[in-house]
């Protein structure tokens, strides 16, 4: 990759993972982007001790575990703001939060609009697959409105959520769509988004077979962006809204200076503080 | 209520509506009081508008430590009677009372004009208006301050304090207080307090929420996240600029959800993390807290008790979310629980929090109330503690390192992100000691007695509970009602009438063996508490076995259980 340091490589991708064995079904485009993010931490060889990686419920919440790094499997949707109090209490740690469509979407749907807002310097990759796994089928929030499921049975009648758009308007500092079946693209885009400051939101197309077998067929229709990337949110808002929806690449990239309030700077013993309640 | 000694304490009420400058009246007679050498607190009482409503200082001060409201106020000051009927229940008044009302203002409301109080009159806004850039709260600070023997000079070095960089409304100010002490000598009543005792020691004036946010602090906290939430905004009010000046930091949530869960992720992080938060934000909160019981990562709750449930009484005392408190969360989940039971122990057992949180790697809920929270107090410097948070943390490169290690303690070392070699997922599911997620029942039954030995076994020495006096009766009570429930002891004791005082500090985990020895040789014991459906009495009844007869005596908020109540009970029972 053009923009990997030029140091000797001390971690290989391998490195990044854990012996313990993934519990996600075979095909799942969640491997693939375990892998991607195994080798955008190489490509960056990041300390697998200064990394962490934190994610919330879901198959794909699943992954911290599945990496050598440290690791927060907390709970449903809260993913981002674990993630938000890490590196704001540690911010030369690197921190990467991943997870799903419902649970970044839905219940922790308030958590996207502020993390993109606060715009704290982590990244967070969503392994969107317009389906709940874990619970067996049911709609999320990007799933199509005539989507039939034993939850739905006539479909949601619900548009989709378009959470790049969304993140647009929300502030998010990177913005960028990839698809699973394309790791070496996709971890391009991880390490990229690592290394821009600020809040990264990658939105991955990551198949579910089990679920959503129709979305093995995603492979076909995906293409690369026909447009570099801009630093106007409302020109690559209007293009993303406008796509097909399988437009892959980095849409936007801005410059707002990441929320890091300085700590571990005392400018007072604790002591002191207690003189403004003296009588 | 005629004494014939100097009153060793006085109540005083400043009342009147919004913008009348009730609080600013009633911060300086306190402020002052505190200069001359006396006790006082003063418990901010308003209607529920934003602005403009009515309002209330209730003050009680006095020659020795004053910890809580009296039964009855001697003197009710009133700038204006705009709503001043609706703080009717909370402003007992009886024959040895005085009602103070500005004759422009109109007549007082029928319930205190009933009242078998004297009624005086005093030209507030007359006075004010006559000394250009004055203003009636003024001549209202100088009445009061006059009422209780208050020295004019300590009352004028609070005003210049405050005025100091306006000279112009100084020198007015300065002359209505005058005009309110001549007012004072011409009601002629006699309300003065006893001298101050002896060189007055080193004293703080604080509220409970300031207590608690520096105890926090003291405690090694340098992260808090948090959402505004009433009455435990002026902790966070505290803590936003106080954590930045020791290098720490406070961010503003987007809710409660998300304030919980970024100190759960700055705590996983090594840094030593708090929240406050009322009863529904508390609600809120509890899958956050059962998530920091299953990962071990230690957090500190502060849970600023208003009347509920559901929106309740947002600004009002009420001691209802012990329940919650100590079992509100899901599945099998320990978790510490104490509550400081003055406003000056605000600072120690919220201290105390930390300390144990960090210790034992788990949640810790401190149960303060709005009583404490927005009561301003004279209140004796508290000792220093060495409670100070401090973790056990795994070395770089442990051989084998298995972060949920199944040891004696229960405590296991913590791996803090940036140590090599001992990295780890730190995981809400149940876990093995590796914490590689398991279902397996052995893991989770060995887990689950992993995270309540840490607990159960710790000892948390004579800190559990305040146990004072001796007696065949005691008083078993916790948190805010201590102070009336203290304050009836003594007022038994003088009447011959010997009782005990346990005002248990550690709510959880229970400490049934600690609790017998404190009840030896106690034939009956009151449990005093405030909230309706005697919550402390039945998490007595569930956790400990009492060799007594057990009586509950009870009432929800808004109101304070008054000393009286609590006295009348124990004379009673103690005669039956």
């Amino acid at each position: 990759m053009s923009t990997a340091p030029a140091q000797a490589v001390t971690w290989t991708p391998q490195d990044y993972k854990s012996d313990y064995k993934p519990i996600w079904c075979p095909g799942c485009g969640d491997y693939s982007v375990l892998s991607s993010v195994t080798k955008a931490f190489a490509a960056l060889q990041l300390k697998p001790e200064d990394t962490v990686v934190v994610s919330g419920i879901g198959c794909s919440s699943r992954i911290p575990a599945y990496t050598s790094c440290y690791g927060f499997h907390g709970v449903h949707g809260r993913s981002l703001v674990a993630g938000t109090g890490l590196k704001i209490a540690r911010p030369e740690l690197t921190v990467v939060v991943a997870g799903g469509d419902g649970d970044g979407y839905s219940i922790g749907g308030n958590h996207f609009l502020h993390a993109c807002r606060r715009n704290v310097d982590i990244t967070y990759i969503v392994m969107d697959n317009h389906v709940y796994g874990m619970t067996k089928g049911q709609p999320s929030p990007t799933t199509e409105p005539d989507w039939v499921s034993k939850l739905s049975p006539g479909g949601t009648g619900v548009r989709t959520f378009h959470p790049l758009v969304i993140a647009l308007a929300a502030g998010a500092n990177f913005v960028a769509r990839a698809f699973a079946g394309d790791p070496n693209g996709t971890a391009e885009m991880i390490a990229e988004a690592i290394r821009t400051p600020g809040f990264s939101f990658i939105e991955i197309l990551s198949p579910c077979v089990t679920f959503r077998p129709e979305q093995r067929e995603w492979k076909k229709v995906v293409h690369p962006a026909s447009v570099q990337w801009t630093d106007d949110p409302a020109r690559a808002a209007r293009r993303v809204m406008t796509d097909d929806g399988f437009n892959v690449g980095v849409l936007y990239k801005g410059i707002r200076p990441p929320y890091q309030p300085p700590v571990g700077k005392a400018r007072k013993r604790v002591a002191d503080l207690e003189k403004e309640f003296a009588i | 209520m005629a004494e014939v000694r100097a009153r060793t304490s006085v109540s005083i009420a400043i009342a009147g509506s919004g913008g009348a400058g009730v609080m600013t009246a009633g911060n300086m007679l306190l402020e002052a009081a505190a200069k001359a050498g006396w006790y006082g607190l003063m418990v901010r009482s308003s209607g529920p508008q934003i602005r403009g409503g009515e309002a209330a200082a209730l003050m009680r001060i006095g020659t020795h430590p004053i910890d809580g409201l009296d039964d009855r106020f001697d003197i009710l000051l009133a700038i204006d009677w705009q709503n001043i009927n609706r703080f009717a229940d909370e402003l007992p008044l009886d024959g040895g009372s005085l009602v103070v009302g500005d004759p422009d203002q109109g007549e007082a409301p029928e319930v205190y004009v009933k009242s078998p109080a004297r009624q005086a009159k005093v030209s507030m806004k007359a006075t004010a208006k006559s000394i250009p850039g004055s203003w009636p709260n003024m001549v209202a600070l100088g009445t009061a301050a006059g009422l209780i023997g208050l020295p004019k000079t300590e009352v004028a070095k609070v005003v210049e304090q405050s005025l100091r960089k306006r000279a112009d409304t100084l020198k007015a100010s300065l002359e209505a207080v005058d005009a309110g002490y001549a007012a004072a000598a011409e009601i002629g009543a006699d309300y003065a307090l006893a001298a101050p005792g002896s060189a007055p020691s080193a004293r703080w004036l604080v509220s409970g929420n300031q207590a608690a946010g520096y105890g926090a602090i003291r405690g090694g906290v340098r992260f808090c996240a948090a959402y505004p939430i009433t009455p435990a905004t002026e902790m966070l009010e505290y803590l936003a600029p106080a954590l930045a000046d020791v290098g720490g930091v406070l961010v503003q949530a987007e809710d409660e959800l998300a304030s919980a869960n970024m100190i759960i992720g700055a705590s996983f992080g090594g840094l030593p993390s708090i929240t406050a938060t009322a009863g529904p934000g508390l609600a809120l909160m509890t899958e956050a807290i059962g998530l920091a019981v299953a990962s071990e990562v230690p957090i500190v709750v502060v849970d600023v008790m208003r009347g509920g449930p559901s929106t309740g009484i947002p600004a009002k005392s009420e001691q209802s979310d012990l329940s919650m408190a100590v079992y509100g969360l899901h599945g099998d989940a320990p978790r510490i629980v104490v509550a400081p039971n003055s406003i000056a122990d605000c600072v120690v057992t919220t201290q105390w929090a930390v300390h144990l949180a960090e210790a034992l790697q788990s949640p810790a809920l401190v149960l303060s109330d709005q009583y404490f929270g927005q009561t301003r107090a004279v209140v004796d410097r508290p000792a220093d503690v060495t409670f100070v948070g401090s973790r056990l943390t795994a070395q770089a490169n442990t051989e084998g390192y298995r972060r949920y290690a199944l040891t004696e303690s229960g405590v296991s070392p913590m791996a803090i992100p940036g140590t090599a070699g001992v990295a780890y997922t730190a995981d809400g599911l149940e876990h093995n000691e590796r914490g590689t997620p398991s279902s397996q029942s052995n893991d989770h039954a060995k887990q689950l007695a992993k995270r309540e030995r840490k607990l159960v076994g710790h000892d948390y020495g004579g800190q559990w509970a305040d146990i004072e006096g001796d007696g065949d009766i005691a008083v078993l009570t916790f948190g805010s009602s201590t102070c009336a429930v203290r304050e009836a002891i003594e007022r038994a004791r003088r009447d011959g009438l010997n009782a005990k005082l346990v005002s248990v500090r550690l709510l959880a985990p229970a400490q049934p063996a600690r609790l017998k020895a404190a009840l030896e040789g106690v034939s009956k014991v009151l449990v005093v508490e405030q909230n309706f459906g005697g919550q402390f009495h039945k998490y007595l009844r569930a956790e400990y076995d009492i060799d007594a007869d057990v009586r509950s005596f009870r009432r929800p908020g808004p109101l304070p259980i008054r000393p009286d109540e609590v006295h009348r009970e124990l004379t009673q029972w103690s005669r039956a």
